[in-house]
C-alpha cells in the first residue's frame, strides 16, 4: 500500500467515524424536538440527553481531525476545496457553532425543555450533513471551472443538479435511520421499553426512504454514465452485500431480537457503502482536476503524519474505550441510577 | 490574480473569529490548571471549599468550553476556506503540529467529558483528580501546537525554494524554528495568568456583593498567588520575545517601540501619541531599548530606516505594546500586594476600592491577551507567511466573504451574549452557600 492510499483510507475512517456518531447526534436532536413538539418528550429525552452530554464535544473532534487531517495529507485540497466551498462550508459551520453551544448553554443551565431552542436544535442538525453532502456531488466534476488558475464554483449548476438533491435527501433520511437503530438498542440496554418501542418504529419507518433515495442515487450517477459510474458497476458486488446487511439489521429490529447485532451490523452496513464510494471514487478527489496522487504531500511530511498519527491513536483508542465503558457499556448510568454529573 | 475584496474581508473574518476565540481558548488553556490545582488543593487539605471550587469552576468552564469548540472548529475550517493558498503550502510544511493539535484536542475532550460525568461516581476522590491531569495537558499541548503553527509564520523554515517549488522539506525543523520557545511559553504562561485573574475577579465580585463566605477568601488567595507566579513568568518570557524580535524580526520590535532610526543607546518610548508624523508626550527611557534588545546598554538597535516602505507594519501596534506591558505589570503589582498583604497584614487589600481592583483584573487581563494578539500578528504585516509570501497572496479568490462576515458576526455575537446570560443565570440561581448546604443535607455532612 502506498502512503497516499494508506493516507485517504485512514482519513475516510475518521469521517465515517464523524458521520456515524453525528448522525446519531443530529438523529437524536431531531427525535427530541419532534417528541417535544407532539408532547411525548418525556419517553425518550431522558435517553437522548444521558447519551449526548459526555460525547458531543468527543463528536465534533472528529470532523475537526478529517478537515486538518486532509490539508496535512493533501495540501492542494486545500487550495481546490477551500476556495469553491467557501458559502456551503461556512453555512454548515455556522449551523454547527449555533448547535453546539446551545446545546451546552441549554442542558447545563438547566433550562431544558424549551420549545423553540429544541426546534432550533433538531433542525439545524438535519440542514449540517445536508450542507457538507453538497462536497460529494461537487466532486463528480462539472460543478467546477477554472479562470486562469483560479476553481470557481458553479452555484446554479449545483442547485438545479437533481443529483445533488438526491444527495441531501439521503443524507437526512440516513442520518434519522442511523440515529434510530442506535437510540433503539440504547434505550433497551436502559430498560426504557416505550424509549425503546419508538426508536424501533421510527428505526423501521425511515428503513423504506433510505434503500429507496440510495437506489435513485445510482440511477442517477447511471443517467450521467460518467467515469464514476463505471468505476461503480465494478464494485456493484460490494453494494449489494451493503444491502444484504442492510436488510438483516431491518429484519432484526422487526423481530425485535439482538439489536446489539443491529448496530453492529448497521456499522457494517455503511463502513461497506462508504468504502466503496471511496474505492469507485479513485483516484479523484475532485474529478478532473485533483488526484490523490498529484495532490499527495511530501514524503517528509506523510511519514510524519503517519509516525504522528500511530502515536496518537495510541491513547486515543484507550481512551474512547474508557468512554464506552463508563457511558455506553455501564448500565447503571445508561438506566440513570448514577446522576453523577458536575 | 488577487481579488482585493476578498482578501481584505478574509483578513476582517480571521480577525473577528480569531479575536473571539482567544477570549474562550485562552480560558480554555488556563482553568483546566486552576481546577487541578483546586481539586489537588482540596484533596491535600482535606478541605471541602476547595473541591468545591474545582466543581463550580468545572460547571461554568463547561459553558466557556462549548464556544471554544465551535469558534475553534470555525478558525480551523476557516484557514482553508479563506486562505486555500496559504494553506496549501502549510500543508506541505506544517501540517504535523496541526494535525498533533486535533489529538491534544480529542484526548482533553474525552477526560474532560469522563471528568464531568463521573463526579461521585469513583470509590476515591484521586481516581477522580487524576482524570484532570489528561485534561490540563491536552488543552495546554493543543496551545502548544497551534502556537507553533503561528511561530511558523513569523519564522518559516525547514524547506528550501528551488525555482519556485519546495523541497528538502523537514517537518520538525519546521515546528521547531526559532520564534517557537518565546511564542509558546508567553501563551501559555499568559493563558495560566488570564485565567487565575478571571476568576480571581469572580472571587473578588462576589465578595463586594456581600458574600463573606470563607470559601470566596480561600479562592482569592489561591488565585493571586498562582496568578503572581504566572505574571511574573510573563515578563520574564516578555523580555526573551524582545530580545528575539530584535535578531530575527527587528521591524516588528521597531514598528512596536516607533524606533525609526537605526542607533546604540537606543532608548525606549512609553506611551505617548502619533501626530503628523511626529511622537509626542512620550516618556523616553534611556538606553532601555538598547538593554531590552540586547541586554547591553549600548548595543545598536535596529530601526524602521533599514525597511522599504511596503515591508513596514503599520506603527499603531505601539499602542497595543502599550496597553500589553502596562496590564501585565499591573496585575503582577495588585496580586504582589495581595500576597505580601496578607502575610503581613494589611488592611488595604481588604477595602473596598481594593476589590474592585481585583475585579478589574479579570477584563483587564482578557484586554492584555487581545493586544498581545493584535500586535503579533499586525506586527508582522504585511507578510502571511514571514519573508515568503505576502497577506494578498494567500487570501481566497472566492466573492462573498463579506456576506459570510456579516453572517459569523451575529453568531459570535449570539454566542458571546448567550454564553454570559448562563453563566450569570447558572452562579445566581446556585449561590456557594446553597450549594454547601445542598450538599451536607445530601451527604449528612461526609463530603470526602
Amino acid at each position: 500500500m502506498t502512503l497516499e492510499i494508506l493516507g485517504i483510507s485512514v482519513l475516510w475512517l475518521f469521517l465515517l467515524g464523524y458521520v456515524i456518531v453525528a448522525s446519531i447526534d443530529f438523529g437524536a436532536g431531531f427525535f427530541n424536538a419532534y417528541s417535544l413538539m407532539r408532547g411525548n418528550d418525556h419517553i425518550v429525552s431522558n435517553i437522548i440527553k444521558r447519551y449526548l452530554s459526555p460525547v458531543w464535544e468527543i463528536t465534533n473532534v472528529f470532523l475537526v481531525f478529517f478537515f486538518v487531517g486532509i490539508v496535512g495529507f493533501f495540501p492542494q485540497s486545500a487550495y481546490y476545496y477551500g476556495t469553491i466551498l467557501l458559502v456551503p462550508a461556512s453555512v454548515a459551520l455556522i449551523l454547527l457553532a449555533i448547535r453546539g453551544s446551545y446545546y451546552a448553554f441549554e442542558s447545563y443551565s438547566g433550562m431544558s425543555g424549551h420549545k423553540g431552542y429544541a426546534l432550533a436544535y433538531g433542525v439545524s442538525g438535519l440542514f449540517i450533513p445536508a450542507a457538507f453532502s453538497v462536497i460529494l456531488t461537487i466532486s463528480e466534476g462539472g460543478f467546477v471551472t477554472m479562470q486562469g488558475d483560479q476553481p470557481v464554483l458553479d452555484y446554479k449548476a449545483l442547485l438545479t443538479s437533481p443529483l445533488s438533491w438526491s444527495i441531501v435527501v439521503l443524507s437526512i433520511i440516513a442520518v434519522l435511520y442511523i440515529s434510530a437503530v442506535f437510540l433503539t438498542w440504547y434505550a433497551q440496554k436502559a430498560g426504557d421499553h416505550k424509549a425503546c418501542e419508538l426508536m424501533r418504529k421510527y428505526a423501521l419507518i425511515w428503513a423504506v426512504p433510505l434503500i429507496v433515495s440510495a437506489l435513485g442515487i445510482i440511477i442517477e450517477i447511471k443517467s450521467l454514465g460518467n467515469w464514476h459510474y463505471v468505476q461503480m458497476v465494478d464494485l456493484s458486488w460490494l453494494f449489494a452485500l451493503s444491502g444484504i446487511v442492510f436488510l438483516a439489521t431491518v429484519w432484526l429490529l422487526w423481530a425485535k431480537v439482538k439489536y446489539g447485532l443491529a448496530v453492529i451490523l448497521l456499522i457494517f452496513q455503511f463502513a461497506i457503502a462508504f468504502f466503496t464510494y471511496g474505492i469507485s471514487h479513485y483516484p479523484y478527489l475532485l474529478y478532473p482536476y485533483l488526484t490523490i496522487h498529484d495532490s499527495f504531500t511530501n514524503e517528509a511530511m506523510a511519514i510524519a503524519l503517519v509516525v504522528a498519527f500511530v502515536a496518537g491513536l495510541v491513547l486515543l483508542v484507550p481512551s474512547l474505550y474508557l468512554v464506552f465503558k463508563l457511558f455506553v457499556f455501564n448500565k447503571d448510568y445508561v438506566s440513570g441510577k448514577e446522576e453523577t454529573h458536575v | 490574480m488577487v481579488n482585493e475584496s476578498a482578501v481584505f474581508w478574509s483578513r476582517a473574518l480571521t480577525e473577528l473569529t480569531l479575536s473571539f476565540h482567544i477570549i474562550y481558548a485562552t480560558i480554555g488553556v488556563g482553568v483546566p490548571l486552576m481546577i487541578m490545582i483546586a481539586q489537588w488543593t482540596g484533596y491535600k487539605k482535606n478541605d471541602e471549599h476547595y473541591i468545591l471550587l474545582a466543581r463550580r469552576w468545572a460547571r461554568g468552564f463547561v459553558i466557556t468550553v462549548a464556544v471554544g469548540v465551535v469558534t475553534g472548529t470555525a478558525i480551523g475550517l476557516q484557514l482553508s476556506l479563506l486562505w486555500p493558498n496559504f494553506m496549501q503550502l502549510a500543508g506541505q510544511t506544517i501540517a504535523l503540529p496541526l494535525f498533533l493539535e486535533t489529538f491534544a484536542f480529542f484526548f482533553e475532550a474525552i477526560f474532560l467529558g469522563i471528568y464531568l460525568y463521573t463526579w461521585d461516581r469513583f470509590d476515591s476522590q484521586k481516581k477522580h483528580m487524576l482524570l484532570l491531569i489528561p485534561v490540563a495537558v491536552g488543552a495546554s499541548m493543543s496551545a502548544v501546537f497551534i502556537t507553533i503553527v503561528n511561530a511558523f509564520m513569523n519564522a518559516p523554515q525547514g524547506f528550501d525554494i528551488v525555482d519556485g517549488q519546495l523541497v528538502n522539506i523537514q517537518p520538525f525543523i519546521a515546528m521547531f524554528n526559532p520564534a517557537m520557545p518565546t511564542k509558546v511559553a508567553h501563551v501559555l504562561v499568559t493563558a495560566y495568568m488570564t485565567a487565575a485573574f478571571v476568576l480571581a475577579a469572580i472571587a473578588g465580585y462576589r465578595m463586594l456583593k456581600g458574600s463573606n463566605h470563607i470559601y470566596h477568601k480561600k479562592a482569592l488567595l489561591l488565585l493571586m498567588k498562582v496568578g503572581l507566579v504566572f505574571s511574573i513568568a510573563a515578563a520574564i518570557i516578555g523580555d526573551f520575545s524582545g530580545k528575539y524580535l530584535a535578531e530575527y524580526q527587528p521591524e516588528k520590535l521597531a514598528a512596536a517601540e516607533w524606533h525609526f532610526e537605526t542607533e546604540d543607546k537606543a532608548s525606549l518610548i512609553l506611551l505617548g501619541i502619533m501626530q503628523d508624523g511626529e511622537v509626542k508626550y512620550a516618556i523616553k527611557v534611556p538606553y532601555a531599548l538598547s538593554i531590552l534588545a540586547h541586554n547591553n546598554p549600548m548595543a545598536e538597535v535596529i530601526g524602521l530606516d533599514q525597511f522599504a516602505e511596503e515591508d513596514r507594519p503599520p506603527l499603531y501596534i505601539h499602542y497595543l505594546f502599550n496597553i500589553m506591558v502596562f496590564i501585565g505589570m499591573f496585575m503582577m503589582l495588585v496580586s504582589l500586594l495581595y500576597v505580601l498583604g496578607k502575610a503581613r497584614g494589611w488592611q488595604f487589600i481588604h477595602a473596598r476600592w481594593y476589590r474592585w481592583i481585583i475585579v478589574a483584573g479579570g477584563p483587564l487581563s482578557i484586554i492584555a491577551i487581545e493586544a498581545g494578539w493584535w500586535l503579533a500578528e499586525v506586527g508582522r504585516q504585511p507578510w502571511i507567511l514571514y519573508g515568503l509570501m505576502r497577506t494578498p497572496e494567500g487570501a481566497t479568490t472566492s466573492d462573498h466573504v463579506d456576506l459570510m462576515m456579516l453572517l459569523f458576526s451575529g453568531v459570535y455575537a449570539v454566542l458571546g451574549i448567550g454564553s454570559i446570560v448562563v453563566l450569570i443565570r447558572m452562579f445566581k440561581k446556585n449561590p456557594i452557600e446553597r450549594e454547601i448546604e445542598d450538599r451536607h443535607s445530601e451527604k449528612g455532612g461526609d463530603i470526602l
